[in-house]
């Protein structure tokens, strides 16, 4: 910034984007943990890397019976008691690094990072699939008011009476054991879109709310009347011009809601309605290692704090990114306190 | 006051109808097989089917069906076809452990959440409220595996400080309950302390600076009295709704904490039920659950309406 030659100039002409990326360039914790989720992003992107070229295995390929050699000389993955061997690090030139998971011997290290892509993948296609359906909500209830508004705010004030855990569990245990049929499309139980259509929607009140409560106050605003009087149809104001006014509201509850939802995740795939094996996941696999937690913890403790790094990663670049896009940050804690449902409830 | 008590508590009956309703589709239409099947468990024969069927009336229209559901689960007379016994009294069964957990890490967190941002309100911006900060966000992310995990295996298996969980009778013997119910509740407790002490910090900061204190502080008060009296006491309400909301939603089953610390709840039963996909002890938790979500949720806003009695005016007044 400051060498640019006038400052001045450019800053009077910076667009709202421009002057948030600036302030969010300054903030050195937001960037920071923006940095560790590049990191944990880039970890599980090279989940084939490590698997095919350093460890010689896959995420479910079974050593129960093998041996290996660890720094010369020969151990057993699983020993005769069922205990999984420990991490080895580069021991066995990159073989079962952090270990063997259990009883079946798979390679822990090559399971944590394809476990992490589903997870990752989960919590962002849920957390687009929420803020979609509600932007469209809220642009709604809040655009045409009267009864529409009635019928969603009604729906969403049922939906938020749930607990958010007992939704997703109610829907998770009904949809894993019966599949899910609408129209043509049809799911069978295993799937992993049956976990992100239920993650993805019962977080949507959380979001719809808020959103509506601004589409109201912004429908009042003089460039809706503008709009109005220049012939513009509802379409065209709904997206046009109420939605560019939301955009940064819609980013930051974006990024809060992956975090959210991938605690979500891993609770269902503990509880076993969430993801299905053979598909891993970080929650999965909490799930299998919190049964070895006395003898072997780390089953448990790496998925876990993986998950943790996460979802801690997400939320406080979200809160950075909450701070650069709206300075004032008055809404700060009451957008936070409407995000601290669903999570509040995970236990 | 008991005007607006009743449009409450009228207005939750009328959530409580909804809510069961929503049950109703989730167990028994929106899934494509058939429901007395995925009921009837993985040991089903077609006789036991059957009887389910005509047991549950899933020959019946779909209204007749809810009132079917509704009256078995109310009247105590579910059946789960996994375990063969009766559902409500497994829940009922569950109800000590699931409250002395809930109400115990309840108290827990209240306290020490009022005491954190009472303090960080005024030491705001100093190294306490710095660190409480922190605390707060990695409460928030903290998935509770990692944190139980992290207890059991430092506190429990290497150490033997503290038993893992298991619970034991109040009445039995009191010392042991509490002793056995400790990591359950600091766990429970540290998941949302930090979250309460932010909104109580950032609900004292904004009341610091109302007319009223400013005139509390020209009466001469000290420094405490205005804290205590003024701004902490008209800082209280959101507290006390999220309060509600909490620990309904936890009374209707803290399942991932039972289950981990084997305390034989109405968590721990839901958990047992999850995990051999048995689906009537679900449905009933479920619809349970929510209820007392409803009404506890209901009961915060009118403990708020009397603490703070600007709420009945905003509320008649829409």
């Amino acid at each position: 910034m400051a060498s640019e030659p006038n400052a001045e100039a450019a800053l009077i002409g910076s667009s709202p984007w421009r002057l948030a990326w600036r302030r969010l360039r300054r903030d050195r914790v937001a960037l920071g943990f923006l940095g560790l989720f590049v990191l944990i992003v880039a970890f599980v992107l090279a989940a084939p890397l490590w698997a095919n070229d350093v460890a010689h295995t896959g995420p479910d390929k079974t050593h129960t019976l093998e041996k290996i050699e660890v720094n010369g000389e020969q151990r057993e993955v699983v020993n005769r008691e069922g205990k999984p061997i420990g991490p080895v690090g580069l021991g066995a030139g990159g073989k079962f690094f952090l270990g063997a998971d259990g009883r079946l011997g798979r390679d822990e290290m090559v399971r944590l990072m394809y476990g992490g892509r589903v997870s990752l993948f989960i919590g962002i296609v849920s957390a687009l699939i929420t803020v979609f359906l509600a932007t469209i909500l809220g642009l709604l209830a809040g655009y045409y008011r009267g009864w529409t508004d009635t019928v969603i705010a009604r729906t969403m004030d049922v939906i938020w009476a749930f607990p958010v855990m007992l939704l997703a569990i109610a829907l998770g245990l009904s949809l894993a054991v019966g599949g899910l049929r609408i129209g043509p499309l049809h799911l069978s139980g295993g799937s992993i879109w049956i976990p992100i259509l239920i993650i993805g929607g019962v977080s949507v009140p959380y979001i719809a709310r808020p959103l509506r409560g601004q589409v109201f106050s912004l429908r009042e605003k003089e460039f809706v009347e503008a709009a109005v009087a220049q012939g513009a149809g509802p379409l065209r104001i709904m997206f046009g011009e109420l939605l560019p006014n939301l955009s940064s509201t819609i980013i930051v509850f974006f990024t809060l809601t992956i975090a959210n939802n991938m605690l979500l995740e891993a609770a269902l795939s503990f509880l076993g309605v969430g993801v299905q094996p053979p598909s891993t996941s970080w929650g999965t696999m909490i799930a299998g290692g919190f049964d070895l937690l006395s003898s072997a913890p780390l089953l448990t403790i790496l998925p876990s704090t993986m998950i943790l790094l996460t979802v801690l990663s997400v939320n406080v670049f979200g809160d950075g990114l909450r701070d650069a896009l709206d300075p004032n940050a008055k809404l700060r804690l009451e957008a936070h306190a409407g995000m601290s449902e669903p999570e509040g409830t995970a236990v | 006051m008991a005007r607006f008590a009743l449009r409450r508590l009228l207005g939750m009956v009328a959530v409580l109808f909804a809510v069961s309703v929503l049950t109703f589709l989730i167990f028994n239409v929106i899934p494509s097989s058939d429901p007395a099947q995925r009921m009837a468990g993985k040991s089903a024969t077609p006789r036991l089917v059957a009887s389910i069927t005509e047991e549950w009336g899933f020959d019946d229209p779909l209204p007749q069906q809810y009132l079917t559901m509704m009256k078995k689960i109310f009247s105590g007379d579910v059946i789960s076809y996994e375990g063969r016994e009766n559902v409500d009294e497994r829940i009922v069964e569950g109800i000590p452990a699931t409250f002395s957990l809930c109400i115990g890490a309840a108290a827990i967190w209240m306290f020490f959440g009022i005491l954190f941002g009472y303090l960080s309100a005024v030491r705001a911006g100093g190294l306490l409220d710095r660190a409480l900060t922190v605390i707060a966000v990695a409460g928030i992310s903290m998935p509770v595996f990692w944190l139980a995990a992290i207890f059991l295996n430092y506190l429990t298996y290497k150490t033997e400080i503290f038993p893992s969980g298991e619970y034991v009778e109040l009445v039995a013997d009191p010392i042991e309950w509490a002793y056995h119910l400790i990591l359950p509740w600091t766990t429970l407790a540290i998941l949302y302390v930090g979250f309460y002490s932010r909104v109580l910090r950032s609900n004292m900061l904004d009341a610091m600076n109302e007319d009223y204190v400013r005139t509390a502080r020209a009466k001469g008060l000290s420094e405490r009295q205005v804290m205590g009296r003024h701004v902490l006491r008209n800082s209280l309400g959101p507290i006390v709704t999220l309060f509600g909301l909490d620990v309904g939603a936890l009374l209707g089953g803290a399942i991932l904490i039972e289950a981990i610390f084997s305390l034989n709840g109405i968590g721990q039963y839901a958990y047992e039920s999850l995990i051999n996909t048995d689906l009537p002890p679900i449905m009933a938790i479920v619809l349970f659950g929510a209820f007392f979500v409803v009404l506890f949720n209901a009961l915060a806003d009118i403990a708020y309406a009397y603490l703070d009695p600007r709420v009945k005016l905003g509320s008649s007044a829409q």
